[in-house]
């Protein structure tokens, strides 16, 4: 089915990780990123159409929950600046603290 | 210490006091705020970083998802929930019901049998105040443990002062309880034994299956504080024959303010209800359900359930991880509590010969906590440290790790680096340890005598 194809899945895929990358808070950032590539890596083998059809509108929803998300996430405040860790490269805007973060879709990761 | 000279020079200003007269009053204030606190609170400055949460079992950042599902109760679908004339009051109740039956799953109930409350706080008031004073005529006994909540201790303090009759059931050096001394201590006119699932402070996991039977065969109440289990160990109430359990909303990723109680109806558990009014959540605890609060409960039961395993691995690796570490680079730590019967994200280490303040001083660049949070106000060694038999100088140096769902390798790994650095560092400094160094056993010393 066109709608679970292989290239649809890998697109929301990528999209996912791409806003995952936006959160301003380190570890809401780090747990989804982390979430969506478990989960789907998880759910990699799953040939019933019908569970793929399941998780990839489960994909579409978080996606969707995400950039609802992202203008209450665009009030300015305070700087949310936290302790860099060695191995981190990923380091905060310094520009929003963000208490309204994008979701997470809990089976597929869910776009951050 | 911005603030205080500024507002110093304001008032000096302003009311033209003498400023030796003020310096004095300042002092006076400075030496008591000593007294009464060393690690003083003080707000972040404009550019300082945050420090890394590791005390998740203080209160646990809410996940996002939760939040999304508490928005729109905020934002639009205002109603009361009690209202029964119009729309908003329907879609509210529903978007309660739909909580309610959320949290009932988590923990294998009916969605009748649970109460929305304030938190875990009032959840246990409730049900032992309440399950002590209906069942008073003919049973006035209550057991409860040295380590539970202060919550729970504080209401059996007053139900004491009421004439009731309190046990408080001491633990082994684990931790746990001794179930044989429980079976001893029921007596038929016992009318609840309160035990906490989950330690907050040292994590230990109660045998609460065998509890629940043993209370179940000798038709006693069981109630249990699950704040700290819930979400993170299964639960089934049926199974464990449990039939009063209190959970907290903001231990589980939750809103803070929101909790809710278990209250069995076959066989059925009367509470006398502590909050009187309109009759609301059958009567038990009259008032208003705060419809977003209930629904971010529920939304993060429902996450907590679908994420429990995912969430159990990752915390037992994290966890192992920090404590092999610790313990394999300094000698002398001890973990408090039964290494087996626990909840690994719960760690709390002594660090012999290092004081327990000044190792949280250190390490300012990471939130820890020694001893709960309800208790880390005063300068007295936990008192559940003291009813596990800890020494009182292993009971002064405790630290809590709490690793939870957000918490990352590079966190633990930082966490474990700077502690391991900050402990090594102390104990150069440390009298005792040089002595300890040379062979002198401590306990052997006579300290002078006045």
């Amino acid at each position: 089915m066109a709608a679970s194809s292989r290239e649809h899945v890998l697109s929301l895929y990528r999209l996912l990780l791409k806003e995952s990358k936006k959160f301003p808070s380190y570890n809401y950032r780090t747990y989804a990123l982390r979430r969506v590539r478990d989960a789907f890596r998880e759910n990699r083998t799953v040939e019933d159409p019908k569970v793929v059809e399941e998780l990839v509108k489960r994909a579409r929803d978080g996606l969707a929950l995400i950039q609802r998300q992202k203008w209450s996430s665009i009030i300015p405040t305070i700087g949310l600046r936290q302790v860099k860790l060695p191995a981190c490269t990923a380091s905060v805007s310094g520009v929003h603290r963000c208490v309204c973060v994008r979701v997470c879709c809990s089976v597929c990761g869910g776009v951050c | 210490m911005m603030n205080r000279t500024l507002s110093r020079k304001l008032l000096v200003s302003m009311c033209g006091i003498c400023s030796r007269r003020l310096s004095f009053a300042q002092s006076a204030v400075n030496t008591v705020q000593k007294q009464k606190e060393l690690i003083k609170s003080r707000e972040l400055e404009k550019d300082e970083l945050r420090p890394l949460y590791m005390d998740f079992q203080a209160t646990t950042p809410m996940d996002p998802r939760v939040l999304d599902a508490m928005l729109p109760f905020q934002v639009n679908y205002y109603g009361n929930p009690h209202s029964r004339t119009h729309a908003y009051g329907w879609e509210s109740e529903t978007a309660m019901e739909k909580a309610r039956k959320q949290v009932a799953d988590l923990i294998g109930a009916d969605p009748r049998e649970i109460v929305f409350t304030s938190g875990a706080t009032e959840s246990n008031n409730m049900s032992i105040k309440g399950v002590a004073r209906f069942y008073k005529a003919k049973k006035n006994h209550i057991i409860t443990t040295q380590t539970e909540h202060k919550c729970v201790l504080d209401s059996c303090r007053i139900l004491e002062a009421e004439g009731f009759e309190v046990t408080y059931l001491p633990v082994k050096n684990n931790g746990l309880i001794d179930l044989k001394q429980l079976q001893e201590t029921i007596r038929p006119y016992t009318s609840l034994v309160s035990i906490m699932t989950v330690n907050n402070e040292i994590g230990v996991k109660q045998p609460i299956k065998e509890i629940g039977h043993l209370c179940r065969s000798r038709n006693v109440f069981f109630h249990t504080d699950a704040a700290q289990a819930v979400g993170k160990i299964p639960i089934n109430v049926n199974d464990w024959k449990v039939d009063l359990m209190s959970i907290s909303g903001h231990k589980i990723y939750g809103p803070k303010g929101v909790g809710a109680l278990y209250v069995r109806r076959r066989p059925r558990v009367r509470i006398e209800p502590l909050q009187n009014g309109g009759g609301q959540e059958r009567g038990l605890r009259s008032g208003t359900v705060p419809t977003p609060l209930a629904v971010g409960l529920g939304a993060a039961c429902d996450i907590a359930q679908q994420e429990l395993e995912y969430d159990h691995k990752r915390v037992t690796s994290l966890a192992n991880r920090l404590v092999q570490k610790i313990m394999s680079e300094i000698p002398d730590v001890v973990m408090n509590g039964d290494p087996d019967q626990r909840y690994p994200g719960c760690v709390n280490l002594s660090f012999a010969y290092v004081e327990g303040e000044s190792l949280l001083m250190a390490l300012k660049d990471v939130a820890l906590s020694s001893g709960s949070a309800c208790t880390s106000a005063s300068l007295e060694p936990s008192y559940v440290l003291r009813a596990i038999g800890a020494d009182e100088d292993l009971a002064h140096s405790s630290i809590r790790f709490g690793i939870g769902r957000f918490t990352t390798e590079e966190e633990v790994d930082y966490t474990v680096e700077k502690c391991i650095q900050q402990v090594k560092r102390l104990r150069e400094m440390s009298p005792l340890w040089e002595m300890v160094q040379e062979g002198i056993d401590l306990k052997s010393i006579k300290w002078t005598q006045h």
